[in-house]
């Protein structure tokens, strides 16, 4: 059993859990994820590990709450248990031990890049943020990541600091010279696009993918990715590529394989009170 | 005199083999209840009348972990149940679960003496038999374990192999820990075997008696994540690793990362595990097709196909590279499967999965094989026949020709030693490379059943109690 200690909104349909899990929070590294069930008959839903305090034995998950398995999970307040979390999964970052390191993050994938920037600070590697959000209501870890390195803020509406998306100002980092790598955890699209501005650079891009996953040991195949045309198992490969290599195409396109099954799910919590 | 001893062999030669009942093939084929509903105990009374008590009985010798099949079938004729189910249970510790999915055609019944003219005794239906009864009857520990030994043993995975292990130690003595990856404990009899075949109830039952005796179940623990091997093996005198062999795999043709393309293991897991055919009372979905193709031949591909067919799919049917006398699967599965309407294409492979402009399957291309001249090994492979290209149109393709050993656990234990197909190096007893670990079932076997796995974890046991003795 694993108990809820603290529920914090950070934007609008983004929360964090601070939940006890002792022995994941000793041994996790920077870019693994655990899977969690909320309960009986819940869905296994992966999230990666955005903090943990080994002293206290706490895991920090930042959830965006999209569908109603996700739902349920942020509904869970202090005191409250979750049955099932199982990890830590997944490779961890291979973190290069100097230099200089842009870590691009947009909307929760501001969550996941946090720990990588963490891990990169701590090997002693320079770190620039760039994190991004519709508007100043949706950017989030700010503060944590400005504590680790320059950042820079951008929102796609302007409301709050630059205006446009993380691409843009990427292009500009990257112009000033001396990256020799970059992370990017976002939407697809997102990580797509920064791969794009990166590939004729040359600079080494590492993304992390959040493909449909149900065990995350290797034994199912459905969180497979094509990576420079070949299958990989993102729960025991990755979750992190080199983005020169992903299709992105076919990723985003199993995301959304059960689409047409959310609204069913939806009208069914409203059913039963849950909604 | 005990009634057993009172038949003649003319009499009992006299009894025809009974049938199982069932249901109905066009009702069965739209539920997950049991196909199987079990024999009355009149019915297996007189099936039991049938066995002929052989002095030397080749049964025993048929069965992996060696039941002792006249005595129990003996006690059924007595109708002292309970006599039954202990000379059972004392013999194999999860007979609910084997009366239902071992292979008895090729194992106890093949070699019956009754099958040499006519039809062997039903010993799978009677093990189910006196296995169910022994559930609603028998409660409590019947077997009263041994002192504490003060040692400690851990299990890894839960499948059939770590089950029976733990209960052989607990028995003995020791302090037995399991830890399962997933949150469930079973293996593959809770995410692969459909509960149509299956019902999960007995398997929990029979991890619920393991806990009554003592042994401890720690599920989400992924060793080669969570803990290491290596780790494991600090805390406890001696390990077992059964991790069972599940990563599965692909055709490796164009298309297969299209969506409405399944591995088994996937599918079988949704709708198991996580109860998707329950969707949305239960939160996981499948994708739900009107036409599903199943690639393979083996009891995992009957499995899908029959779950597809149940899912609701017009057309559910086996694609197999060999003929129908080369199916893997038990001939009971086959034989239900095209009961329910399943369909059949035999000598034909896959060359490439269909699909749409928005990323869905619509169907699978396949070849037409015959046998080709015989290979170094003797056996005529299939090869494919020139121009005998044909599409299935189909919604769902689902990949069941076979998994592998996962490395997750081997790969960060440097020094267990593998065979050159990843399974763990492990003798009869179990032992591996790595003094006081030892392996069994799937993961050392590839990919075998539940009554060998079930072997290991009983002869494991035996030699890890001789190794903490010597200690
Ligand atoms: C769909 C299907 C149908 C089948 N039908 C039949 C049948 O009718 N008759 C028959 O005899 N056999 C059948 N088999 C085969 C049979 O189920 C297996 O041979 C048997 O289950 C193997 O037992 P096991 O204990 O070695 O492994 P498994 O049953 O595979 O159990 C291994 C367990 O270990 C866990 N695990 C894996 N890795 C780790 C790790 N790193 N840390 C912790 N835990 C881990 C897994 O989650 C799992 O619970 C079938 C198999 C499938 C898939
Ligand atoms: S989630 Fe099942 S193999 Fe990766």
């Amino acid at each position: 059993m694993h108990t809820i200690l603290s529920n914090t909104q950070l934007a609008p349909n983004v929360t964090r859990l601070t939940v006890t899990a002792p022995r994941i929070a000793q041994i996790r590294q920077a870019g693994q994820f655990v899977i969690v069930r909320s309960g009986p008959g819940a869905e296994r839903i992966p999230l990666t590990i955005a903090d943990a305090d080994a002293a206290a034995g706490t895991i920090t998950l930042v959830i965006q709450a999209v569908g109603q398995s996700t739902k349920e999970l942020v509904a869970l307040q202090p005191g409250e248990e979750l049955r099932d979390i199982v990890g830590p999964l997944g490779r961890a970052t291979e973190l290069p031990e100097h230099g200089h390191a842009v870590c691009v993050g947009g909307g929760v994938g501001t969550a996941v890049v946090h720990p990588i920037a963490q891990g990169l600070a701590r090997a002693g590697v320079q770190v620039t943020s760039i994190i991004g959000g519709r508007s100043r209501e949706w950017v989030i870890f700010e503060e944590e990541l400005r504590a680790l390195g320059t950042t820079i803020v951008c929102t796609d509406d302007g409301s709050y600091g630059r205006h446009g998306f993380v691409t843009d100002a990427l292009r500009d980092v990257l112009a000033a010279g001396g990256v020799d790598a970059v992370y990017a955890v976002g939407p697809v699209p997102m990580m797509r696009a920064v791969a794009e501005v990166t590939r004729p650079l040359g600079v080494h891009t590492i993304v992390s993918l959040n493909p449909i996953m149900i065990d995350g040991t290797g034994m199912c195949g459905g969180c497979r990715v094509s990576i420079g045309g070949e299958t990989k198992f993102a729960c025991v490969d990755g979750p992190e590529f080199d983005g020169h290599q992903v299709d992105f195409d076919e990723l985003r396109d199993r995301l959304g394989t059960y689409r047409q099954y959310e609204q069913a799910a939806q009208d069914h919590a409203c059913k039963m009170g849950q909604g | 005199m005990p009634v057993n001893e009172q038949i003649s062999a003319k009499e009992r030669m006299a009894i025809a083999r009974v049938k199982m009942p069932e249901q109905d093939p066009q009702v069965r084929n739209r539920t997950f209840t049991e196909v199987n509903l079990g024999l009355p105990e009149q019915l297996a009374l007189l099936e039991a009348k049938r066995c002929l008590q052989c002095k030397v009985a080749k049964c025993i010798a048929g069965c992996p972990v060696l039941v002792d099949i006249p005595r129990f079938l003996g006690f059924i004729v007595d109708g002292d149940l309970e006599a039954a189910a202990r000379s059972l249970l004392g013999d194999n510790a999860l007979p609910a679960v084997t009366g239902r999915v071992c292979p008895q055609e090729t194992q106890c019944e093949e070699v019956c003496i009754r099958g040499l003219k006519g039809a062997p005794v039903a010993i799978g239906y009677l093990e189910r038999f006196v296995a169910d009864w022994a559930r609603d009857h028998l409660t409590g520990a019947f077997m009263t374990p041994a002192p504490a030994s003060g040692k400690k043993v851990a299990v890894v995975g839960s499948g059939p192999a770590g089950l029976t292990a733990a209960g052989e130690l607990i028995k003995l003595g020791h302090a037995v820990t399991i830890y399962e990856a997933f949150h469930t404990p079973g293996g593959v009899l809770v995410y692969g075997i459909p509960e149509f075949r299956l019902p999960k109830e007995i398997v929990r039952a029979e991890v619920a008696r393991l806990e009554a005796q003592g042994v401890k179940i720690e599920c989400n623990t992924v060793v080669g994540k969570t803990y290491t091997l290596a780790e494991l093996r600090a805390e406890h005198d001696a390990v077992f690793v059964a991790v069972g062999a599940g990563l599965p795999v692909f055709m490796n043709v164009a298309g297969e990362n299209l969506k409405g393309v399944y591995s088994a293991n996937e599918y079988l897991t949704r709708v198991n595990l996580m109860a998707a055919y329950d969707f949305p009372n239960n939160a996981t979905p499948v994708l739900k097709g009107k036409r599903v193709a199943v690639v393979g031949g083996g009891n995992v591909a009957m499995d899908a196909v029959r779950t597809a067919k149940r899912l609701g799919a017009d057309e559910a049917m086996i694609v197999y590279r060999r003929g129908k006398t080369e199916l893997p699967a038990r001939a009971e599965e086959v034989h239900h499967a095209e009961e329910e309407g399943i369909r059949f294409d035999f000598q034909v492979a896959p060359l490439e999965v269909l699909g749409n402009d928005q990323g869905w399957v619509t169907g699978l291309r396949c070849i037409r094989m015959e046998l080709g001249e015989p290979d170094d090994s003797g056996r005529r492979r299939p090869v494919p026949v020139p121009g005998s290209e044909f599409i299935f149109p189909c919604d769902i393709v689902i990949v069941a020709i076979g998994t592998r050993a996962n490395p997750l656990l081997t790969s960060t234990s440097p020094d267990l030693r593998l065979n050159r197909w990843g399974n763990i190096e492990a003798g009869e007893d179990g032992a591996t490379s790595l003094p006081g670990v030892f392996a069994g079932g799937d993961i050392v076997r590839g990919a075998a059943t539940v009554i060998l796995a079930m072997g290991d974890g009983k002869r494991a046991a035996k030699a890890i109690d001789a190794y903490l003795q010597n200690l």
